[in-house]
């Protein structure tokens, strides 16, 4: 190989760079947001955790399942049905989207593009 | 030797020639039966075929009742510019609605009026065929459903529909929405609409909107495939027509026309 005196050094630096974020003891993540819920709501359509994990496939099992195949009715883990409608399901109880919604969003880089349909509650006013 | 690969050719191409023949197609047009472009067996054609009778010997001249519940109901916007309109149900002249059946001698008083039209939910439409991504698509009861979150606004539904019933969101919607229903989801800038046939009100045991809001009985909706059905009924009664029927289409709005005194 020419110039390795060059080469590996220069190798090394460019692997040592774009590592950088994984061994650099700089930064964390910081405390995820609380999500605010309408007071007085007992339970979601699944239990937290699993929402908390699942909830964009859910959301898109719905969307399927309510558009396309006729059924808007979700029978939940429990047993309780549900009508499958973000609008007027998710958001009768999630019903503050900048404080559930776009909080946990932000903190997570994610832009979901529901909204721009969507009317939120939030919209209404 | 090349005999024997010529005979050994030939042969071939005789087996190849009688496979061939066995094949569905040849199988049809050998025994003469009719040979279709595309099946008419598929969703629609089942229990329930959800079609519409506009009566206009019924619907009120002016009258735009069923304009207004249908566009309050799914957020249609009313935009300013003409070439921006979005069109679910609304109202055209007699020889821009029946070009092809339209004459110059039919009676004045149904040529000079306005008559309602809207997406035709046909049996086979061009825009389910055209559509790259499946967001229009035909439910099993018939209705031309479209799902927002698919399109593209790639417009080639709007080329194929031969009815203009498709629109074009050239502008974000929503400050150009008067009443909102809160309810329903609008549409964004890029996206195409058309009818639903109130696709969601249907599904929740519901009429359509328009058909609700019409005080004179004009609108009827029902199963065209169940025969004791009063969209049946009527037009079993009278003498109904259908947009551009030469298309093939078979679109499942009908219209019924009465006299000269409408």
């Amino acid at each position: 190989m020419h110039d390795k005196k060059i080469v590996l050094p220069g190798l090394a630096l460019f692997l040592a760079l774009a590592t950088l974020p994984f061994w650099a003891p700089s930064g964390n993540a910081g405390t995820p947001p609380e999500s605010v819920v309408k007071p007085g709501t007992e339970s979601c359509v699944e239990p937290v955790e699993v929402m908390r994990a699942r909830h964009m496939q859910l959301l898109n099992e719905w969307r399927d399942s309510a558009v396309r195949d006729l059924n808007r009715e979700y029978v939940s883990s429990t047993g309780k049905k549900f009508n499958i409608s973000l609008t007027n399901t998710c958001l009768d109880c999630h019903s503050n989207k900048s404080e559930f919604c776009d909080r946990c969003h932000d903190y997570a880089g994610a832009r979901p593009r529901c909204w721009g349909c969507h009317i939120t509650p939030e919209d209404h006013q | 030797m090349i005999d024997k690969a010529r005979r050994k050719l030939i042969a071939r191409l005789g087996a190849a020639i009688l496979f061939g023949l066995g094949s569905a197609p040849a199988l049809d047009a050998l025994l003469g039966r009719a040979v279709r472009a595309s099946t008419p067996k598929g969703p629609g054609n089942g229990g329930i075929r959800r079609g519409m009778v506009i009566n206009l010997a019924k619907c009120t001249e002016g009258c735009t009742k069923c304009l207004e519940a249908c566009h309050t109901e799914h957020n249609v916007p009313a935009f300013d510019n003409p070439k921006d309109e979005i069109k679910w149900i609304w109202k055209d002249g007699y020889h821009n609605v029946f070009p092809g059946q339209a004459h110059a001698l039919a009676p004045q008083s149904i040529q000079g009026r306005d008559i309602p039209t809207l997406c035709n939910h046909c049996e086979n439409p061009p825009c389910v065929r055209v559509c790259p991504t499946k967001a229009t698509f035909k439910r099993p009861d018939g209705i031309v459903a479209m799902d927002f979150h698919r399109c593209i606004g790639c417009r080639f539904c709007m080329a194929g529909c031969p009815y203009g019933s498709r629109s074009f969101n050239w502008r974000d919607p929503r400050p150009f929405i008067k009443t909102v229903n809160k309810h329903y989801p609008t549409r964004e800038k890029g996206v195409v609409e058309k009818c639903s046939f109130c696709a969601s009100r249907v599904d929740r045991g519901l009429g359509p909107a328009c058909v609700e809001a019409c005080v004179s009985g004009a609108l009827v909706f029902g199963n065209l495939n169940d025969p004791s059905s009063e969209i049946r009924r009527v037009m079993a009664d009278n003498l109904t027509m259908q947009r551009k029927p030469e298309l093939g289409t078979n679109p499942s709005v009908y219209y019924i026309f009465q006299g000269g005194d409408v």
